[in-house]
């Protein structure tokens, strides 16, 4: 009860679970987003204009990217202003180095994304085919930058640098060292490439489905192989960013590695495989390589690294438990990715092939990565706890003091009942989207194809499309000399 | 009050009017929805005006919003935290209305859902802005800390309800404008003739809000302020440009329809005159405290360090003329009226 009272307590509520859910749908904008520039760069070569599957398969993925993404830019206006509403002090302890990337943000990333995004919904008959493709990339490289933006801010909070204290607040000295901290480009790198290994298990996951219910197989194996492909560059890749991530954290937060490995005394840093920490005796019960952390980090078995006892109580992560299992969950996860793929990879081999059940567990794949992905949030902001800007400022001290506990309680119950709602709606349209796969696109994309030029008018189909000649259809058609 | 800082007062003013002129007229048209889309016709020209530059116009605001953070941190921490539970509301307003286009055209057994939240979605933002507004201009008790100290009611003053309907009623103005632009000549349910007529009401009404936002300001604002608010020259200077957008939107006949890009182009310049007159009226002052002149927000009291300033004005640098750029290339490729075949929305 005493909880609900508390301002500062519900106001990590809301900022927690607010900054999550936006993370359900960003690691999708992003991951979908490179496979959507993908299938439309395919779909867009001269050699494949005249080929209506292409094109389906083009316009399934523009859909489910697009639908997706207005839930990530709906639930992102929230988080921007969150630290004005919910974090006053904060705002004008960091106002000074925080702002700017904000503002970057939208300049550089938002627009980009936003003003393409209007291209591919609503330009496909109005751009040539070379100017969709790009503009698909356009998108795509808007969200990556984005993300680049956000984690400078986000790293500053985690290490601090190229400031100075004046009357009480952070001023900024050094534009590039405070953007390019000691954990800006390890975070980046870990978070961008988690991204695209989601945005990979979904490809897979998708193409599992369609092979299991045996429809449109080609579109099914072309997923397949996409997902595989795109998910073990990107998982190769990740395993070296989350290893950087991993030696920043050794290096300069000290603290947070001693919870992540829920380590009280000074030494040799075990690695563990899972356990559990008893905070109140302060022990921990574990399976795992002694001295491993320290090998991971150092190359040597025997570095010692300080443990939580190290630190006054009062600069401790309050919930070291957590910490320890968010983040094993994490590293755990990471596994269960590499095995994912590996059942793809000997799927695509063409071995197991009458067998359902591979399949069956690759349409679940998807679940591993945004479970990891949300679990590293958590070790990486309860880690940092109790401060908001490492060593500088406390969360408790962040708060805004002129919005009370009603307040926070009635915005959180609304966005409760928002956030569910918007989420039921979303899923409504991906699963009927997905269900219905590349092929209701087809009649469209075939009509567009057999509209000759002496035809002229518009040409109704389905009710919800107006089919027509567009510059890009006759093209095709005549590329490929496919008669109407 | 250092020159930089200055400088960064001019460009939030520039960037909210980039926000006020675009995404004017696509939260008007929102709110105009239900009334002037008569059938799915009109309706589905309406939503197509707006489909493919509504995020990049919202965008504006997130900018305008990211460069306050950064070059008056006191003044975003103090607005945003004491408006609370009125930003919520603009927040949640944004947020339903962001996926109700999307999600509208995808899943056709919630279309009506969609155009509710389309229609309360554009209508809290269009109507809050203004509110917000009037409250900074008049002033709210601010405690030592720059915290509110003030209730939710409190910010419920005649004078900030009034902005809040003259933002509205100009956002109308603005969304029967671009309506009219969009419609096609000739079917879709007469659209284009009956926002051509609203457009011309609507300009009617905005010139009495107006008046009376005028009147309140010096009956109930003037003789109050602590800072002593009052006419400057460059409000002068804005309200006349004011002045002389309102007419050239009213000028032009409601009857044709090549006047129609010309009344928009009036009712746009009267939305950068209604900015101007604010921040001339502000200036130095960025959100009044109506307790104690000394504690008011200020450019001075506000402003970031100068190396703050100089990295921002080097981003804004780079960036603005891209963004222009962008919308240069989407308003282009998207010019013109609507025809039949863009309505697959
Ligand atoms: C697909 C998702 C995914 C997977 C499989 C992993 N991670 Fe991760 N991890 C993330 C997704 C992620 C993340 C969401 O991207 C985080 C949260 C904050 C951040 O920057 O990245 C993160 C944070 C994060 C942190 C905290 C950084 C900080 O607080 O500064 C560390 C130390 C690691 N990761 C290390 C690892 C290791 C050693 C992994 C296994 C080999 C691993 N991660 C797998
Ligand atoms: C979107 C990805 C992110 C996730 C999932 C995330 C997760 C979280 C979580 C779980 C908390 C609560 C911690 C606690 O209450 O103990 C938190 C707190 C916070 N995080 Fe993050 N975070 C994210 C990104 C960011 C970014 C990019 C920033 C800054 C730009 C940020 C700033 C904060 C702040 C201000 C708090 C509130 C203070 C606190 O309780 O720690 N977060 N975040
Ligand atoms: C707490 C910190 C965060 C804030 C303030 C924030 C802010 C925003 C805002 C305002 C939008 C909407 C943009 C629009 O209207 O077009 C958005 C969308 C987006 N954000 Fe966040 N965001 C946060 C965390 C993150 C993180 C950590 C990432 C990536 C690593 C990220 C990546 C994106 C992307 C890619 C989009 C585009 C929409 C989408 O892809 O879903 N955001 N964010």
């Amino acid at each position: 009860m005493d909880a609900l009272s508390d301002p500062v307590v519900l106001a990590r509520i809301q900022f927690a679970a607010t900054a999550l859910y936006h993370f359900l749908f960003v690691p999708l904008s992003v991951g979908m987003g490179l496979i959507m520039a993908i299938y439309v760069t395919r779909a867009n070569r001269p050699a494949a204009r005249g080929d209506a599957h292409a094109q389906a398969l083009a316009r399934f993925w523009v859909r489910i990217f697009t639908t997706t993404f207005a839930v990530g830019v709906a639930t992102g206006i929230t988080m921007e202003f969150s630290f004005g509403t919910n974090w006053a002090d904060y705002s004008r302890f960091v106002g000074n180095i925080f702002g700017a990337p904000l503002a970057a943000e939208a300049l550089f990333a938002f627009f980009l994304e936003s003003v393409f995004l209007g291209v591919l919904l609503f330009g496909r008959k109005k751009v040539s085919p070379r100017f969709y493709t790009v503009s698909s990339w356009l998108v795509w490289a808007g969200s990556c930058l984005s993300a680049l933006w956000i984690i400078i801010a986000n790293s500053w909070m985690q290490t601090p640098a190229g400031y100075e204290i004046e009357d009480g607040k952070a001023v900024l000295t050094d534009f590039f060292e405070a953007a390019l901290n000691n954990s800006t480009l390890q975070h980046y790198a870990h978070t961008v490439f988690a991204l695209l290994v989601m945005g990979s298990l979904v490809c897979l996951a998708i193409g599992a489905y369609y092979l299991l219910k045996d429809r449109d197989s080609r579109a099914g194996r072309s997923m397949l192989k996409t997902g595989v492909v795109a998910g073990v560059v990107t998982t190769v890749v990740l395993l070296g960013a989350a290893h950087a991530q991993a030696v920043e954290v050794a290096q300069y937060q000290p603290v947070k590695l001693a919870a992540m490995e829920g380590q009280y005394e000074s030494g040799p840093m075990e690695l563990s495989l899972f356990g559990w920490v008893n905070e109140e005796e302060q022990t921990k019960f574990s399976v795992g390589i002694p001295g491993g952390t320290s090998f991971l980090a150092s190359f040597d078995f025997d570095t010692v690294y300080q443990g939580l006892n190290d630190f006054p109580a009062d600069e401790q992560p309050t919930s070291v438990n957590t910490v320890f299992q968010s983040y094993h969950l994490m590293v755990a996860l990471f596994g269960v990715i590499c095995l994912v793929l590996l059942l793809g990879i000997i799927v695509l081999c063409g071995k197991l092939k009458d067998k359902k059940w591979p399949l069956r567990i690759m349409m679940f794949g998807w679940i591993a990565p945004i479970v990891a992905i949300e679990s590293g949030w958590i070790t990486a902001e309860y880690g940092r706890q109790p401060w908001i800007v490492t060593g500088l400022l406390k969360t408790q001290d962040a708060v805004s003091q002129s919005v009370d506990a009603t307040q926070l309680l009635i915005t959180l119950a609304l966005f409760f009942v928002i956030y569910v709602l918007m989420y039921v709606a979303w899923l409504r349209i991906f699963l009927r989207t997905v269900k219905r796969g590349p092929e209701q696109f087809l009649p469209e994309v075939e009509a567009e194809m057999a509209a000759s030029p002496q035809a002229g008018d518009s040409k109704p189909t389905d009710g919800m499309f107006t089919a027509e000649v567009s510059g890009q259809a006759h093209d095709a058609a005549v590329a490929t000399g496919k008669e109407a | 009050m250092s020159g930089l800082a200055v400088t960064w007062f001019i460009l939030v003013a520039v960037l909210l009017t980039g926000y006020f002129l675009l995404d004017g007229f696509d939260l008007g048209i929102g709110v105009l929805y239900p009334f002037l889309g008569r059938g799915e016709q009109s309706k589905a020209v309406l939503r197509r005006a707006i489909g493919p530059v509504w995020d990049g116009n919202e965008v504006w605001l997130l900018t305008a919003g990211g460069a306050l953070f950064a070059a008056f941190p006191a003044a975003y921490a103090t607005s945003f935290s004491g408006f609370y539970l009125a930003i919520m509301l603009v927040l949640f307003g944004l947020i339903v209305r962001a996926v109700s286009l999307e999600f509208r055209a995808h899943d056709p057994k919630l279309r009506g859902v969609w155009d509710a939240t389309f229609f309360v979605g554009s209508l809290l933002p269009a109507l809050l802005f203004g509110v917000a507004i009037g409250n900074v201009v008049a002033g709210i008790p601010l405690n030592d800390n720059g915290d509110y100290t003030g209730t939710f009611f409190g910010l419920l003053t005649p004078f900030a309800l009034c902005c809040g309907v003259l933002g509205l009623v100009h956002m109308l103005t603005q969304g029967a404008s671009w309506a009219a632009v969009k419609a096609p000549r000739e079917g879709a349910d007469d659209l284009r003739d009956r926002a051509a007529s609203l457009r011309r009401l609507l300009l009617v009404v905005e010139l009495v809000v107006f008046l009376l936002v005028t009147c309140l300001f010096f009956v109930t604002v003037v003789p109050t302020s602590t800072v002593g608010l009052g006419v400057t020259a460059l409000g002068v200077v804005f309200a006349v440009v004011y002045a002389l957008g309102w007419v050239m939107a009213m000028l032009r006949k409601t009857s044709d329809p090549t006047d129609d890009i010309y009344a928009f182009i009036g009712v746009e310049l009267s939305a950068v005159g209604l900015v101007g007159i604010l921040a001339a009226t502000m200036f130095p002052n960025l959100i009044v405290c109506s307790t104690d002149a000394a504690l008011s927000i200020t450019v001075a009291n506000a402003a970031s360090g100068d190396a703050t300033l100089a990295a921002m004005a080097v981003i804004a640098g780079i960036g603005v003329p891209l963004v222009l750029i962008y919308h240069v290339i989407s308003y282009r490729i998207f010019r013109g009226r609507l025809a039949k075949e863009d309505l697959t929305y």
